[in-house]
């Protein structure tokens, strides 16, 4: 058994604190030690986006990132996109356009949507293609993804978001 | 019966062709769907398996000792304990190994309270080898001269198949031209999100539960029954949500009997899953394959005869991959109108991992090269493909040699379409003039089309489907199916026809297809049926339904039952749309009255089709249909890259049913073969696998993605539910040709080795300059 460390950090909007092996990567203490199995493992060597969590407001791969690295941080997981009011506008973008097929890579896909919006608002269909390089999906194409995520950057840019 | 009439009149609105989402979807947008992946249960132990990692060796010795007294381990099992244990295609399987025939032979397995636990336990197992000469070509296997992989299969011959047709020598006379070539469609594997996983759980009556991706329940019993010794009766198959599974879960992989043999072993619930570079190493692959075909026609454009001899690298199982050639000579006896056909194929024992069935299954391999032997004749015609196409196009009511009957067949006007989205004659002699001239981008346009089964394949004997339907008193359905939903969509085609036939809105429909012990029997998620067949299955179940509840209201209403409709939750009068009663308030009185009545109904969907049978000479599908597919290209010939600017598609869809889904599968298949064109290659040397990451193995990302423009003929199919036909596989099976068509429309180079690497590319088009041709 590896030395553990207790860390604090802010997840979706709650404060936790959680002992964890210095080994441990985020992806592994997301899923099996706070039971937020919502962010997917799919190659753990930062390779396929599907493990994409936000940490202070940028998008990341947790499998690549040291659960101990979360201390004092801000991290947002799918999970913590929905509102008590509903589906986050990407999510509920995603459902509406079919973007979801086995679904296992929206977690992942939606965070980095998500972000892309948020970052730019303009976002044009270019640069949601290369933002979401990181991102693979076996299932969808990416035709439908980028149909959602141009639907909400459309809202957000004339402001109906 | 006294009922109020208050409600403004319900139009008839119809939802096939409409687009409707996928159940599961928000779910799923939302982090909140238990994958298999993500499953844990009470007690559960971690199963991990121990790999040979070399292709061809005997194993001299095992100490597990070491792994068995590490704390936290629970069993460790080796090929003594898989003695017997055969299963697979011809019994030629064992779930654990004491001889290595491949790379990913599993040579143990462990049980511990951790992942970590496991492996560590995994380290700690001490195995001797004696390597052993391999065979990693079936070119090579195929020799007297080469290691003997068994002891019954002599010359390393695996499965064989033939089709014969017409009079091969007067035909090979007859024609003015032939063209001849070697194709070798390489070795890719299905990359699932999800990567392979299985909980095992044996109860104390020795009944066993496990947690399974698998795509085809009910014959997977049958499968995993021989791996454990036990019978099929006693397996009850769960399926959770999948990441994905395109044709690799139609078989039983040797994870699946090992998780359960653990669980025997240790009266615990065992989970295995893989790393994803378990995925890559121990996961079926596509096919490869080595196809010799002659397609042979006249100066005026028709075609003669076409030849295939095809050498399968069956690798060291036999599992669905060397089955293929029952789709493959199909397509080389029914792509185009083809009087003559000569077809073998010879599947060949190897040192390489082994092929499972893959989304195109066989198709993908057999386009590849009928397809471009199509554009190879017509260029030595000088004629405009499109021509040469639609001459040799069937029509509707023409029988294959096979005996495939194509009822409604619209090849030529998919053709036209896409040839005139396109401008395509038009672009393709601009480009060829421009070919030779200087310049680094070139640009090339090329078309391909195939025929596939879409409606179903009667490969069993039988290709049905069991459905149980109930509407309980708050109009509430459930639909209880044997049809798997992973991920493709069947779910929301489900909802949409009970909500077309009942009237019901689709939110008040509930789908239990996820248990074997519940859900009637259905062959499995394969050969573009589901739609098909479930969706007929759905269609009769719901008419029986609707039905009962119309006579119920006849005798309730006093109106006569073929003047009602259900509509809107309501029973109405067809003509004007009056409600007349609630639906819900219907199903209540017809329950609580003095003979209760609930409407619970049975169906069995059988698809008009015929066995397989022996001879290959049968209508196996129920239908047949066609796409073409047409691809812009920019070539940039000094790195030999390939940049994929526009693909058009014109498929036959028979009738369009949710058209979101039939979309996404429509792109999802694309993306899958321009990855097979383009990229995807399992790089083996001496049958170990060097590039088992996504990091090296290229799968089409976002940024790479084309415009797509499909067009989705419809044929009404007579058979179909509401004339539909399948559609899945298609769109994956004809991308690649189309490419490598429109790589020589721009720059006189063929590659028939795919994928077109850039690697490739560039040296054709070097070697080309250099001849100076
Ligand atoms: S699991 Fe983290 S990038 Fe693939
Ligand atoms: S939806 Fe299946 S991998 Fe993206």
């Amino acid at each position: 058994m590896s030395l553990e460390t207790e860390i604090k950090f802010t997840l979706n909007g709650r404060p936790v604190a959680v002992r964890v092996p210095a080994t441990m990567k985020t992806l592994t203490m997301l899923r099996e030690v706070l039971g937020l199995t919502g962010t997917k493992y799919a190659c753990g060597e930062g390779e396929c986006g599907a493990c994409t969590v936000k940490v202070d407001g940028k998008t990341l791969n947790s499998c690549l990132m040291h659960a101990v690295d979360c201390d004092g941080r801000e991290l947002v997981t799918i999970e913590g996109l929905k509102t008590p009011e509903g589906m986050n506008p990407m999510q509920q973008a995603f459902v509406d356009h079919g973007a979801v097929q086995c679904g296992f890579c929206m977690p992942g896909m939606i965070m980095q949507a998500d972000y892309l919006v948020g970052e730019n608002p303009r976002l044009t269909r270019e640069e949601a293609q290369r933002g979401l390089e990181g991102n693979l999906c076996r299932c969808t194409g990416y035709t439908k993804v980028l149909d959602a995520v141009a639907s909400v950057a459309e809202k957000k840019c004339c402001g109906r978001l | 019966m006294e009922q109020k009439v208050t409600a403004a009149s319900i139009e008839k609105k119809s939802l096939i062709g409409q687009r409707v989402k996928k159940p599961d979807a928000p779910d799923k947008a939302t982090g909140k769907t238990r994958y298999i992946n993500d499953m844990v249960l009470p007690q559960m132990l971690i199963g991990k398996v121990l790999f040979a990692g070399r292709p061809h060796a005997k194993i001299v010795s095992m100490d597990i000792s070491a792994a068995e007294r590490l704390p936290g381990v629970y069993a460790v099992l080796t090929g003594k304990d898989a003695a017997g244990l055969k299963f697979g295609f011809v019994r030629d399987n064992v779930p654990l190994k004491e001889k290595v025939l491949c790379e990913h032979d599993e040579v143990a397995a462990v049980a511990a309270e951790t992942e970590e636990i496991a492996l560590n336990a995994l380290s700690l197992i001490k195995v001797e080898y004696e390597d052993l000469p391999g065979v990693f070509s079936p070119e090579v296997g195929r020799e007297a001269s080469a290691p003997q992989l068994r002891d019954n299969f002599p010359d390393n011959k695996s499965l064989r198949f033939e089709f014969k047709h017409g009079d091969l020598a007067a035909a090979e006379a007859a024609s003015d031209f032939i063209a001849d070539d070697v194709f070798r469609p390489h070795h890719v594997t299905h990359c699932c999100m999800g990567t392979s996983c299985a909980i095992a759980d044996f109860d104390n009556n020795g009944k066993l539960t496990i947690w399974t991706q698998t795509q085809y329940p009910y014959n997977y019993k049958m499968d995993l029954a021989p791996a454990l010794g036990i019978t099929p009766g006693d397996i009850r198959v769960m399926q959770p949500p999948v990441g994905g599974a395109f044709g690799s879960k139609l078989d039983v992989y040797p994870y699946e009997p090992i998780a359960a043999l653990l669980a025997r072993k240790t009266g615990r619930p065992v989970k295995v899953i893989y790393s994803r570079e378990d995925e890559f190493r121990a996961s079926p692959t596509r096919q490869a394959a080595i196809i010799h075909m002659r397609t042979g026609c006249k100066r005026d454009g028709t075609l003669t005869f076409r030849t295939a001899d095809v050498l399968l690298d069956n690798g060291a199982y036999t599992s669905w991959g060397p089955t293929i050639p029952v789709i493959m000579m199909r397509t080389t006896s029914g792509h185009y109108r083809v009087p003559v056909v000569d077809f073998k194929a010879q599947a060949i024992y190897t040192n390489n991992p082994y092929a499972g069935s893959f989304r195109g299954y066989g198709n993908v391999q057999t386009t590849y090269a009928t397809a471009q032997q199509m554009d190879i004749l017509a260029d030595k015609l000088d004629m405009d493909p499109l021509a040469f196409h639609l001459k040799n196009a069937q029509k509707s009511g023409e029988i294959t040699p096979q005996k495939s009957f194509l009822r409604e067949c619209v090849l030529a006007e998919c053709l036209e379409t896409a040839a005139q989205a396109t401008d395509y004659s038009r672009k393709r002699a601009a480009y060829a003039a421009e070919r030779d001239k200087p310049g680094r981008y070139k640009k090339g346009i090329g078309l391909a089309s195939s025929i596939h089964n879409a409606g179903g394949a009667k490969i069993h004997k039988s290709d049905g489907i069991g459905t149980i339907l109930k509407v309980d008193d708050y109009a509430r359905v459930t639909v209880i199916t044997g049809a798997s939903e992973i991920g493709q969509g069947i779910d929301a085609v489900i909802n949409l026809i009970v909500s077309e036939e009942l009237g019901v809105p689709l939110e008040h429909v509930t789908i239990v297809n996820n248990d074997s012990d519940i859900a009637p029997w259905d062959v499995g998620v394969h050969a573009s049926r589901t739609t098909f067949i479930a969706g007929n299955g759905t269609r009769q179940a719901a008419r029986k339904a609707k039905a009962q509840i119309l006579k119920a209201a006849e005798k309730m209403l006093g109106e006569p039952a073929d003047t009602l409709e259900l509509r809107g939750g309501s029973v109405v009068r067809d003509r004007c749309g009056t409600p007349l009663i609630k639906l819900d308030r219907l199903l209540r009185q017809m329950h609580f009255q003095a003979v209760p009545e609930l409407v619970m109904v049975t169906d069995y969907y059988e698809p008009n089709s015929e066995p397989e049978g022996a001879d290959h000479i049968s209508d196996h599908s129920a239908a047949y249909s066609h796409a073409v597919h047409i691809a812009e290209i920019t070539v940039d010939t000094l790195t030999g890259e390939i940049k994929v600017d526009k693909i058009t598609s014109a498929q036959d869809v028979g009738r369009v049913i949710n058209r979101m889904g039939l979309e996404a599968q429509t792109e999802g298949g694309i993306a899958i073969g321009l990855g097979y064109a383009l990229s995807e290659n399992m790089q083996l040397e001496q049958g170990i696998l060097r590039n088992p990451s996504f990091r090296d193995y290229k799968l089409v990302t976002a940024p790479e993605m084309p415009e797509l423009e499909m067009h989705f003929i419809e044929s009404n199919c007579a058979e179909g539910p509401y004339g539909a036909k399948g559609v899945s596989e298609l769109p994956t099976i004809v991308i690649a040709p189309a490419i490598a068509n429109a790589l020589f429309n721009a720059t006189g180079v063929r590659i028939f080795n795919p994928p077109l690497s850039p690697e490739k590319v560039a040296r054709a088009i070097y070697e080309k300059q250099q001849s100076g041709k």
